[in-house]
């Protein structure tokens, strides 16, 4: 147990901020194939953006700006619901 | 100013003035009355809170926990079953720190099924973690009402606060009740803050997270500690609600135990059955005297060992019963006084309404008296 807080320092209730929380890398998670975009098509409809899980959709105001592949996990739903295909999944090499 | 009002307008009177954001509850005998009362107040435009129609108590008890931590000051009351079907949420409220108050018109629970009073309900959830004061009659069951925001919501509390009344000795009995200002009420409770409001979107929390063995057992510490920290914090709002109302408040309240050999300890409106019979037993030169204990929760034992230390015999009474085992308050002062070679004996008395007469407790202090005061049928003598 060393490292852990005693009683006295939790905050009441054990509530978390987000400082307290080690940032998540799930981008280890992919098995594959991460996404990729032909910005030429895009028309920042920003649906990829809405659906991701995992919030790896990056933006510049309100228009597409890439992929967070710290996080993204491959699960291929952007491409999937991009209405002009200009989302495609490529290899994933390192 | 003085009012003609049941134990149960008075608490209403007092969720008016406090004014509370959001009050979420499900009706219930002898509970009834309360949310009928506040419910006119709020349809009359006299109090202002968000009233929350539940489908249920478990549902009362959610929709409380996630008022009270969005940062709204929330208010809730129940009785019994009522209160049963919480207890699985009021555990929750209490671990997430959640000064949520209610009102809990005691009553027994079922079965068989029953309206009167006993204390089974607020022991069913003793060691649920929040504070539980007994009221003796209307006028305090409205006073610790007004109290109990700044108990709940003290940094080092934050805990839920359940001011029992008991069921229709209180609730529904009409007393002369002294109310406060209202702006004496609204200036004592003053603004609703915590630590964390679950809106602040600048300073987004996880709350009530999930906590492995490594981190449960702090937690659940954090919050006894929190609960024994409310037994120095009564003392600092009592005093500055007295200043306020002069009347005085305390976790437990010494009736004529000076020079007093032989003792009765109760919780809720016995004590005040017990206050007339000591005052006459003590006419007849007999040295009684009362321990009322206002806080059950935390129990302040060691107040009870101080004002007990020259009393030589105490008799304890328990309106709920423990099968197979001590009931709770004999429970309780049994633990406080070990070591001590005090007599103490606990009788049971009082379950699903019977009534407790004055006859009941001279018997008890003139001792032996029965176990079980007032059933029908032989018992163990204590």
């Amino acid at each position: 147990m060393a490292g852990l807080k005693p009683w006295q320092e939790l905050p009441a209730g054990g509530v978390v901020s987000p400082a307290d929380v080690a940032p998540l890398r799930t981008g280890g998670w992919r098995t594959g194939l991460k996404p990729a975009v032909e910005l030429q098509s895009c028309v920042d409809c920003l649906l990829c953006w809405l659906y991701c899980p995992d919030s790896a959709v990056l933006l510049d105001g309100t228009a597409f700006a890439g992929f967070d592949l710290d996080v993204c996990k491959g699960c291929e739903i952007c491409a999937d619901v991009c209405p002009v295909d200009a989302i495609a999944m490529v290899e994933d090499v390192a | 100013m003085i009012e003609l009002l049941t134990g149960g307008e008075a608490v209403a009177h007092a969720m008016r003035q406090i004014d509370p954001d959001v009050v979420p509850v499900y009706p219930i005998t002898p509970q009834t009355p309360i949310i009928q009362g506040f419910a006119k107040f709020v349809a009359d435009g006299r109090a202002h809170a968000e009233l929350v129609d539940v489908e249920s108590e478990h549902s009362a008890m959610s929709a409380a926990i996630g008022s009270a931590l969005a940062g709204a000051r929330t208010i809730t009351a129940t009785s019994s079953q009522g209160l049963a079907l919480m207890a699985e949420v009021v555990y929750i409220a209490a671990s997430m720190r959640a000064p949520i108050v209610m009102a809990l018109g005691n009553r027994a629970l079922s079965g068989p099924i029953n309206i009167h009073c006993d204390h089974s309900d607020a022991m069913l959830i003793r060691d649920s973690g929040v504070v539980q004061l007994f009221a003796e009659n209307a006028q305090e069951a409205y006073d610790l009402m007004v109290i109990a925001p700044r108990l709940a919501e003290h940094p080092d509390v934050l805990l839920p606060v359940l001011v029992c009344l008991d069921g229709f000795t209180i609730t529904h009995s009409a007393e002369p009740v002294s109310l406060l200002a209202d702006e004496d009420v609204a200036r004592f409770v003053g603004p609703y803050e915590i630590p964390h409001s679950l809106l602040d979107t600048a300073r987004p929390t996880t709350q009530g997270p999930f906590a492995m063995p490594d981190y449960y057992y702090e937690l659940r510490t954090q919050q006894a500690m929190a609960l024994e920290a409310a037994l120095a914090v009564l003392p600092e709002l009592a005093s500055e609600f007295e200043r306020l109302s002069g009347r005085h408040y305390g976790a437990l309240e010494a009736y004529r135990l000076e020079g007093a050999n032989h003792a009765v300890v109760a919780l809720g409106s016995s004590a005040g059955t017990a206050k007339d019979v000591v005052d006459d037993l003590r006419e007849e030169e007999q040295a009684v005297g009362l321990l009322k204990i206002a806080s059950f929760r935390p129990f302040p034992a060691a107040a009870v060992r101080e004002a007990l230390a020259c009393v030589a015999r105490i008799s304890v009474l328990d309106r709920a019963d423990s099968p197979g085992g001590a009931p709770p308050l004999h429970a309780e002062m049994a633990a406080a006084l070990f070591g001590s070679d005090v007599r103490l004996n606990g009788h049971v008395y009082g379950l699903g309404g019977r009534d407790l007469h004055p006859e009941d407790i001279r018997a008890v202090l003139a001792g032996p008296a029965p176990d079980r005061i007032g059933v029908r049928g032989e018992t163990c003598p204590a």
